[in-house]
Parts: structure tokens; C-alpha cells; sequence
């Protein structure tokens, strides 16, 4: 079946077998293998993805139903040789050790914070149900998405490279998440 | 490549039928176990027969031969052009069986008239072992109180987040083989693959770069690698094999699984007296690389704990049975340790009606810093207990907790419990000499190479395989501190056998223990011929230059100086050597460390339990753990809350479970429950740090302290809050259904 999907911000299109999965889709026709295949019963969330600005496990959904969507993966996410501003908490708290949940982590990661609501230690952990990880015991991306969101709730959230413009550094961003808590 | 995998625990091959999958589209090849054995596969190698047992080594063949053994032992393999076709003509290979009885469990196969898994293994039994020291009918005999226990030390499912994958390429050329694999140690894979392909070790390449976690899941070589390596030999086509979440579940090698039946002896005061115990160690079906040391070496010789303990003695069978093969999982034989002594010295406490902490206290090892030899045998290298005792009854605020917050509670109907756990730990493997003499196949040390390039940047090439723990952050910051350098410019490179010297891997918390040292060796030579050539062209003596902040001075005259980076140009350019001196900046060393490290520590948990329902709550969890002088403190604490969250795991979440036939029935991240993120409140960490005497940084690996503490923390605090109900044991994983019907059962209901 004939598929035209935008990812990244470049459309393309190919023909798939009816049951290409868009995760199998993304890392083997566009070869983005930043989007991770963890297990095959869609639990763990290691390949998440935006599709149409929703945070989505690529494995439950078929290419064929990502069609005439648009997608980010983690490799759109950062641009400009810059790292998104998640990516870079996470790099800062120690949000990863074996890497693997890291993209979906991430991807999922965004959202919730996009998407508001309880940004508290519990309010993170609960939202993050969806998305395992094995080395961190999950304490340090809990930390990363605190620290990032220290940084976003600031201002109102911005797209793309006016967000990269206006990202405060991470020190600043520590010093406003301290000067909330307290 | 896709495997065909057996369905059956246990049945005979009576006939293989791929014409039907050989004529699919894309299929270039279907190959059987026998195929391999023909073209001189040997079976997968195991590394370590114990010394001073009657281990036997059956046969494990990559590929079933005539026989399966557990469900998901392979039986065939189908090479397609992709993975989709390839496992489309997997469903269609037509295999016969004749199924014969299974037999899952480690205590019930050495019956007699069970199941026989091998010819030549009589009940089943692998191996008896028995570790023995003091004199334990005296203790028995003296004692005022004896507790006993039968501790089912569940099987556990390492579920590293990448599943394991193997590439192959043969260059059929040079006879030379290219092997991209996920694995925890590529140079002991290498050598091993050496022994069962045939292929000569010198040729054969093994890359693993950034594993995604392992856990001791990616330290055996597995049958896998040698399948690729011999379908890529048969097709000359490079040959990749990506395994599937379920068959991680299924074929990559499990953790744990004893049962253990214990009885500890002590006085009305508290001092214990000896511990006795018989352990069936479930080895799966088949010897794993490393899985005969794990329940001996690592678990049988750890039986004193943090305690001075005056007679131990345990007998452990190992044994086959129908089930994936057992093998190193975090902790690796220590948990299933600590566990047990941790246990009993609960029992004898609430036998005797101490405190759990002090009890403790009362038989903690006195401080020692150069030595001291516990009953097993071992000799600890440097240990100071109480200091981390006390650090963690204070975070706790713990007379408090205890006396009014739980009273007060348990007042309400509220069932709180607190567990109090001092632990020791064998790691940092180790001394080569011990392992050779504990019958392990390859010795212990690390290697490194300290590499200045012309501009001044610097490569170290090391043997050991960081795969999620971050040494290659650790390594950088030693050696940018120890040169004088910007940490920017140290760049470590590991994780492919032709770019890096021999190694031993990582497991066994020996990373930065063990290899720190090769690079501190390696530093040393760099800094003695820095200050050669400084001399040189600084017109002095070597005895009057000094390396300090990356800088070679003239002592007494800092304006005559020349950086580091000044003497790697000079070096490497060798324009102007001192007589006798070799050009580059350049050097390699060994690191055999003289003993093992202890790393210790505290962890304190609180819990409650709903007595209605039998769920338990985690509500604080305390750890002080002591791996010595910390280098990198964020990733010593991301190690312990790994660490942690894994162990608190095997308490209460997670086991694996077979049904009759030997079907894993927990064979999915569906059914096995490893954690989520709001399964805990955040940890509460501290600190002391000991240095041991064994290695030049004076550091101790971090790395299962918290999976080895966690796990009796939380089945004691778990405990301590069931007694007032009557409960004093509830099997691991404690389940809400385990607990309410362990309350059901005392109240007498049933």
C-alpha cells in the first residue's frame, strides 16, 4: 500500500505491506533508528513518537494508518546543532545510563510537559506509566523532566527554533525550579 | 536469520521438514543443529566448572541436535533475505516431536524417577558443593535459639531494555569473521567463539559498542552468535539476527531460582552462632557461560554478611531442569546470600525480642582496614559497618519511626513496617590467581592503553565493556585529573576487540575497581617519561622536574615549564629525544588487583501493608552505601537507584513463573511486572566512604549494592508489618495476593 507520510518535516512516500508497523516503517524505509523496538507487546514505550503532535507508541500503529500524518521522531526534535532543551536535562540530571528508553523516554517526556497539569515528583511518575526503563530507576529522568520544566513553565511554550532561541541555560533554569520549590 | 524455537520443555526431534519454508520468498537457506555439528560447530562453552565438585558438563549444542530442553531451545534457523520473510518461513518448518515429561522445578528434578534432562547427569544433579568452616554441630549444640527457614529465592528475568541482537559477517577471503554483538564482554565472547566455531581467535572480530543494558543478561556467549556466524559461513552473505522481546524472555538467560532451606544458631543475646543450609540451585537446562560459580563462589562464600559469624555450612546442588538456562543476574549469587542472612538474622530477632538494627550492631565485623578473613575463607578487604548503621538510623529518624510513628499506627489499624539491612558484598573480580584456583576459565585483570596523540588530545583504550553505567565518563575524569587536562580531552575507547587491548569485561561491579587500575599504571609510565623528555629539553635533571595541574617544572622555578600537551608534540614529533628514550607518549598496562573489594552498606525501608487488600505501599527508602572514595557521585547514585529499584523488584513485583509443562507463563512485559516510575517515592541516599587497600584509587564497585540490599530491606520491612497480624513469611514476589492470603491463613480462616 501506497503511504505518504511527513517526518521530520520532509514528506515522503513508499509502498508498504499492509502490515509494516510505523516503528519497522521509520527505522527501516527512512532508516531513523533513534526510535527504539523495545519488546512486542507494547509496553515498554521505547518507541514513542509524535504523530500528529500526540505521543505515540510507533509499534501499535501501522504505517498505513500514519498516512498523510506527520510525524517527529528524536531526531526531530533537536536541529540547528543544538540539542532540545530535554535532551539536554537529560543529559544534565543523569536521565539515562544504557540509553535505550532514552529517545521514547524523551519524546514521551515532552508531551507531558507540553501538555501541563501535575509536574510534581508523583504527578511525573504517574504520567510516565507508559514508558520502562531499567537502569535509572526511573529517579533521574524524573529529575530531568523537573528540571526542564523549571525551564518551560516560565514562558509560554514555543515551537521550534524561537524555543531554542529563548531556552535559558540549564544553571539559570536550576536556580528558577529552586526558587519555586521553596 | 529467525529461529525456530521448540514449544515443548522437553522432547525428542523425531523430524525437521523445511521444504515448505525453503521455497518462501525471500528464504536463502534453513539450517539444522545437526548441519552445524557437521560443518565442526562445537556446543557453547561453559566458563566456569567449580573446583572440588563433581560438575558435569553435558553437551549444549547451539542448535538442538536431537533432543529440546526448555521452551524456546532452537531448532532450526532461516536465513531470508529480511527479517519479516525470515520469520514468516520460521512459522512454516515442520517439526515432529515426541514429547517426553518435564520437569521445572530445581528441588523436585534430583528425585529419583523425575525426568532425566542429560544422559550422563544422574537426578539431574550438576554439581554438589559444599563450603564448610568452624565447627557447626558445636554451635548448633551451644545455642540458646535456632530459627529455621525455606527461602524460595524466586527465578527473576533480567529484561535488559534492548533485546540481544548478533551480525555476522564471514570474509571468506582472509578466513576472517567480523562479529557484531550484544555483549557485556567481547574479548571473553571472542575467545569462547574460538573454542566452539574453530574459527582462530586472532581472526575473529567482535564489536559491541553502546549495549543497551545487560545486567549479566550479556555476559554469556549464546547460541545465537554462532548460529549467525555459521549461516553467514554458508550463504557468504552477512547474516543478522535481532531477537524479539518474547524471545528475550525465552532464551536469554534467567537469574536466580534456589530454594533454600536454612536454620541460623545464636545466644539469647543476639550474638549468632552458625548458619547452616542446604541450597538447590536451578541451573536451567543447559550451563550458561558463567552459572556454576554464581550460586557457589558468589553466594556460598558471602554466608558471613557484614557479621562475625563463627560456623557456617551449606551444601549447593546445582541442577537441571527443563527451563532457560540460569545464569548472572545483577547481584549474581549475593542477593540469593544476603537475602538469606539477612532473613535469619530477623527470625533470631524477633525470636529473641531484639531490635532488628541491633541485632545487627551486636554482631557487626569490628572496623579493619588491611584484611580480615571471615569464616567462608574470604578475607574482606577494608570495612567500617557501623558508621553507616548509624548514618541511616538517623536519616530515618528511626527510634522515632519505630517507637511512636508505628505504635501509633498499629494503634489505628494501620500496618507499617520498617526494615533495617546492613549488608557486604564480594566484587570487583578479582584477583586472577582466585580465579583460576575457583576453576573460572579466564583470569580477572584489566588492561589499558593511554594514547597522546601530536595535538596533545588523548584515546585510552580499555578491555572492560561500559554498557549504561558511565566508566567512560569515570575513565575520562580520572585521567584528564591525573594529566592535568581539560575531561573534553580524554576520548575512552572500548567495546570492539581490535581497537582495544584484552579484557575481561563488565559484570561483577569490576569495572572501575578493576580497570582504574591498568589506567593509573599506564598514567604513571606517561607521567616518568613526561618528566624524561622535560628534563631533556629543559636542560635539567629528571630528579628536579615535577608534574603538577598538566605542567612538567623545573622544582623551584615554575617559569620553566613545558604542559603536557607540549611534551606529546615533543614526543611524538621526537625531534629531539633524550638518549635511550623511545619516541610517542604512549603507554599500556596491566592491572591484576590482589583481592576483591567489599563494598557495604545500610538501607533502611518503610512500607505499609493494607490488610484488606494485601498491597504494599513503598513509602521511604534509605540507603547509605560505602563503595569507597566516590570519583563520580552522580553516577554512583544512578547505579544505586538502578540497583535498588531492581532489587525492591524481585520482593515484590517480579518472578518468573513456568506452568506444569514448562511453558513460561510470565512471558511478556504483559505478565512480568518489572517496575514503573511510580511504584516509588524518591530515595534517600547517603554516604561514607572506606577506601580499600586493593587497587591505586582506593575504589570499590557500586554497581549491584543497591539490587543486593534492596531485596531483604524490603521483605523485612514487609514482614515486620505482617507480624502483629501473625506473619512471618510470605514468598517472594509478595504480591497482594500472597499477602492477604498470608493474613487470611494466620487468622486462622483457612
Amino acid at each position: 500500500m501506497r503511504v505518504t507520510i511527513t517526518v521530520n518535516g520532509t514528506t515522503s512516500q513508499a509502498d508498504v505491506e499492509p502490515r509494516t508497523l510505523l516503528v519497522d516503517y521509520l527505522r527501516d524505509n527512512l532508516e531513523l533508528t533513534g526510535t527504539n523496538i523495545g519488546c512486542d507487546t507494547s509496553q515498554c514505550g521505547a518507541c514513542t513518537v509524535h504523530l500528529d503532535g500526540r505521543p505515540v507508541k510507533s509499534c501499535t500503529i501501522l504505517a498505513v494508518q500514519a498516512d498523510d500524518s506527520t510525524v517527529t521522531t528524536i531526531e526531530g526534535l533537536s536541529g540547528n546543532g543544538q540539542l532540545h532543551p530535554m535532551q539536554e536535562a537529560f543529559r544534565e540530571k543523569h536521565g539515562l545510563q544504557c540509553g535505550f528508553c532514552t529517545s521514547g523516554m524523551i519524546m514521551a517526556a515532552v508531551k507531558l510537559v507540553e501538555d501541563g497539569g501535575d509536574l510534581s515528583d508523583r504527578g511525573i511518575r504517574e504520567r510516565l506509566e507508559g514508558n520502562l526503563c531499567r537502569c535509572t530507576g526511573y529517579e533521574n529522568i524524573v529529575r530531568s523532566i523537573r528540571h526542564y520544566a523549571g525551564e518551560v513553565e516560565s514562558h509560554a511554550p514555543l515551537e521550534g527554533d524561537e524555543a531554542m532561541a529563548h531556552h535559558r541555560t540549564l544553571q539559570e533554569a536550576e536556580e528558577l525550579a529552586a526558587r519555586r520549590q521553596s | 536469520m529467525a529461529v525456530v524455537r521448540s514449544p515443548f520443555a522437553h522432547a525428542r526431534i523425531t523430524s525437521i521438514d523445511s521444504t515448505e519454508a525453503a521455497g518462501m520468498p525471500g528464504v536463502i537457506g534453513v539450517y539444522t543443529g545437526q548441519q552445524m555439528r557437521d560443518a565442526g560447530f562445537g556446543g557453547i562453552p561453559c566458563a566456569w566448572v567449580v573446583p572440588d565438585s563433581d560438575t558435569k558438563t553435558p553437551d549444549h549444542p547451539p542448535i538442538a541436535v536431537d533432543t529440546v530442553r526448555y521452551v524456546g531451545d532452537a531448532v532450526a534457523m532461516v536465513v531470508a533475505k529480511t527479517e519479516t520473510q525470515a520469520r514468516d518461513a520460521a512459522y512454516a518448518v515442520d517439526v515432529d516431536y515426541d514429547v517426553l515429561d518435564a520437569v521445572i522445578d530445581g528441588h523436585a528434578a534430583t528425585m529419583d524417577g523425575e525426568p532425566q534432562l542429560h544422559d550422563d547427569v544422574e537426578n539431574n544433579v550438576c554439581f554438589h558443593w559444599i563450603v564448610a568452616g568452624g565447627d557447626i554441630d558445636a554451635a548448633f549444640a551451644a545455642a540458646d535459639v535456632v530459627v529455621t527457614d525455606t527461602i524460595i529465592n524466586q527465578r527473576l528475568i533480567p529484561t535488559a531494555m534492548e533485546t540481544r541482537a548478533a551480525l555476522a559477517r564471514w570474509d571468506v577471503a582472509m578466513e576472517e569473521l567480523t562479529l557484531w554483538v550484544t555483549s557485556q564482554n567481547p574479548h571473553i565472547v571472542r575467545f569462547l567463539l574460538s573454542l566452539d566455531t574453530g574459527i582462530p581467535e586472532h581472526k575473529i572480530r567482535v564489536i559491541a559498542p553502546d549495549v543497551g543494558g545487560g545486567f549479566g543478561s550479556k555476559l554469556p556467549h549464546y547460541p545465537e552468535d554462532s548460529m549467525v556466524i555459521f549461516a553467514s559461513q554458508q550463504t557468504g552473505l552477512p547474516v543478522k539476527w535481532n531477537e524479539s522481546r518474547t524471545e528475550n524472555f525465552q532464551a536469554t538467560s534467567h537469574g536466580r531460582d534456589h530454594r533454600q532451606e536454612v536454620e541460623m544458631a545464636a545466644t539469647s543475646e543476639g550474638k549468632i552462632l552458625g548458619l547452616r543450609a542446604k541450597v538447590w540451585a536451578n541451573l536451567g537446562a543447559y550451563l550458561s557461560t558463567a552459572s556454576t560459580g554464581v550460586p557457589t563462589i558468589l553466594h556460598g562464600l558471602m554466608l558471613s554478611g557484614a557479621y562475625t559469624l563463627p560456623a557456617v555450612h551449606e551444601d549447593v546442588y546445582g541442577v537441571f531442569t527443563n527451563t532457560t538456562p540460569v545464569d548472572a543476574y545483577r547481584g549474581a549469587g549475593r542477593p540469593e546470600a544476603t537475602l538469606m542472612v539477612e532473613r535469619m538474622m530477623d527470625l533470631v530477632a524477633h525470636e529473641i525480642g531484639m531490635d532488628p538494627a541491633e541485632i545487627r550492631r551486636k554482631n557487626l565485623i569490628p572496623p579493619f582496614t588491611e584484611g580480615h578473613e571471615v569464616i567462608t575463607g574470604l578475607v574482606y578487604d577494608s570495612g567500617n559497618y557501623e558508621p553507616a548503621l548509624d548514618q541511616a538510623l538517623e536519616m530515618i529518624d528511626y527510634p522515632a519511626l519505630r517507637k511512636q510513628q508505628q505504635a501509633q499506627l498499629r494503634e489505628q489499624g494501620r500496618y507499617i513496617g520498617i526494615g533495617v539491612v546492613t549488608y557486604t558484598e564480594i566484587c570487583g573480580l578479582g584477583p586472577s590467581e582466585v580465579a583460576g584456583a575457583v576453576g573460572f576459565g579466564g583470569g580477572l585483570w584489566e588492561s589499558a592503553i593511554v594514547r597522546f596523540h601530536p595535538s596533545g588530545k588523548v584515546n585510552v583504550m580499555v578491555g572492560v565493556n561500559p554498557h549504561g553505567q558511565g566508566e567512560e565518563t569515570t575513565f575520562a575524569q580520572i585521567v584528564a585529573d591525573q594529566l592535568g587536562l581539560p575531561v573534553g580531552d580524554v576520548v575512552i575507547v572500548y567495546g570492539d576487540t581490535d581497537r582495544t587491548p584484552m579484557g575481561w569485561g563488565t559484570y561483577g561491579s569490576r569495572t572501575t575497581p578493576v580497570a582504574s587500575g591498568a589506567i593509573m599504571g599506564a598514567i604513571t609510565k606517561i607521567k616518568d617519561k613526561g618528566v624524561k623528555i622535560a628534563a631533556h629539553l629543559l636542560e635539567a635533571s629528571t630528579e628536579d622536574i615535577e608534574f603538577a595541574d598538566g605542567k612538567f617544572s623545573v622544582k623551584g622555578s615554575r617559569d620553566q615549564s613545558m604542559t603536557i600537551q607540549d611534551i606529546a608534540l615533543a614526543a611524538n614529533t621526537a625531534w629531539d629525544m633524550p638518549e635511550g628514550v623511545e619516541p610517542g607518549l604512549e603507554a599500556s598496562a596491566f592491572f591484576n588487583p590482589s583481592n576483591f573489594v567489599y563494598p557495604f552498606g545500610t538501607h533502611i525501608a518503610v512500607v505499609e501493608v493494607d490488610p484488606e487488600t494485601g498491597e504494599i505501599e513503598l513509602q521511604r527508602y534509605a540507603a547509605v552505601d560505602d563503595c569507597g572514595p566516590i570519583i563520580n557521585p552522580m553516577i554512583v547514585e544512578g547505579q544505586i537507584h538502578g540497583g535498588i529499584v531492581q532489587g525492591v523488584a524481585q520482593a515484590l513485583w517480579e518472578g518468573a513463573a513456568y506452568d506444569e509443562d514448562g511453558n513460561l507463563v510470565t512471558g511478556s512485559l504483559m505478565d512480568y511486572a518489572i517496575p514503573k516510575a511510580d511504584f516509588f517515592p524518591p530515595f534517600e541516599l547517603g554516604k561514607t566512604e572506606t577506601p580499600t587497600p586493593v587497587n591505586p584509587l582506593g575504589v570499590k564497585g557500586v554497581g549491584e549494592t543497591g539490587t543486593i540490599g534492596s531485596t531483604p530491606t524490603v521483605y523485612n520491612a514487609v514482614i515486620d508489618a505482617l507480624l502483629p497480624l501473625g506473619v512471618k513469611k510470605v514468598d517472594m514476589p509478595m504480591t497482594p495476593e500472597r499477602v492477604w492470603r498470608a493474613i487470611r491463613d494466620a487468622e486462622g480462616g483457612h
